[in-house]
């Protein structure tokens, strides 16, 4: 298959992730769309890897994996501490950190 | 390429980018969730058509497994799903819409402009990213960066657990002091 299939199919994953960010308030589905980018970033990683054959690539990936996993961990903590004291987790609630 | 090969890379991509649109566009926060499971899986079979079953195992049990576990059980929790949505800032979308569509261009322009030929991915077999080439590469050359990621995954489940506390004594802490 060509490399250029996984880069578009990557840019196109990528960019609706951007989308998302963009258009949507939810905070949980802006989350997603960030998990969207990293996936299109770790494909984009893994069509290197075997395209010259070096297995660092695949192993950037893992570590990609482990830090979204904890980013994952603080973010949604995050958004629980911020749904007790606002009852909400539209973006448009929190901007507001004046308080 | 084979026919039967063509078809199921094009049926890869279009279930990834149609659930991908499914996550974006879906009202409620629990199909989004499940939208991006479909995704996940879907880039996981691509791993292993790209010689890495490591990685693409390693895809559905922490992203697909874990991860999107956790945020189904946040947007539970929270019952996120019963928040309207609604559009407070006027000409938001079609701004989104012309941004994207401009980042779609410069992706299409590098692809026309670079000067640099590109092969097809080569065909290689399952030992190149098996679970033993990659654990040996990652425990000698990679050694430190493993124990730093244990690290951030220690201090970020520690951070998690910190974040989620409730604070009242604090809070009956300083009204006390007002008194």
């Amino acid at each position: 298959m060509p490399l250029s299939y996984f880069l578009g199919l990557s840019a196109i994953m990528f960019t609706i992730g951007v989308l998302g960010v963009i258009l949507r308030w939810n905070a949980l589905v802006i989350f997603m769309s960030l998990e969207l980018m990293f996936n299109a970033a770790n494909l984009i990683f893994v069509t290197y890897a075997s395209y010259y054959q070096v297995l660092t690539g695949q192993i950037f990936v893992f570590f990609i994996m482990a830090v979204a996993a904890a980013e994952v961990a603080v973010g949604l903590a995050l958004m629980v501490a911020i749904f007790r004291t606002k009852r909400s987790v539209d973006i448009d609630q929190v901007s507001s950190l004046k308080g | 390429m084979p026919v039967i090969g063509t078809i199921f890379y094009v049926f890869l991509a279009v279930v990834a980018i149609g659930s991908a649109l499914g996550m974006l566009l879906n009202r409620s926060p629990i199909y989004s969730a499940l939208f991006l499971v479909l995704n996940f899986a879907t880039v996981a079979v691509l791993y292993l058509a790209l010689g890495a079953p490591f990685i693409a195992l390693t895809q559905i049990t922490v992203y697909a497994g874990a991860i999107m576990v956790l945020f189904l059980f946040v947007i539970t929790l929270l019952g996120a799903e019963k928040l309207p949505g609604y559009d407070p800032i006027k000409g938001h979308r079609q701004t989104a819409l012309v941004f994207a569509l401009i980042f779609v261009v410069e992706v299409v322009l590098f692809f026309v402009f670079r000067n640099q030929t590109v092969g097809p991915v080569p065909l290689i077999g399952p030992d190149f990213g098996g679970p033993k080439n990659l654990g040996v590469t990652m425990f000698t050359e990679y050694l430190l960066p493993i124990e730093v990621v244990a690290f951030i995954l220690l201090s970020a489940t520690v951070g998690a657990i910190m974040l989620t506390k409730p604070e009242r004594k604090v809070s009956t802490r300083l009204s006390q002091q007002k008194d």
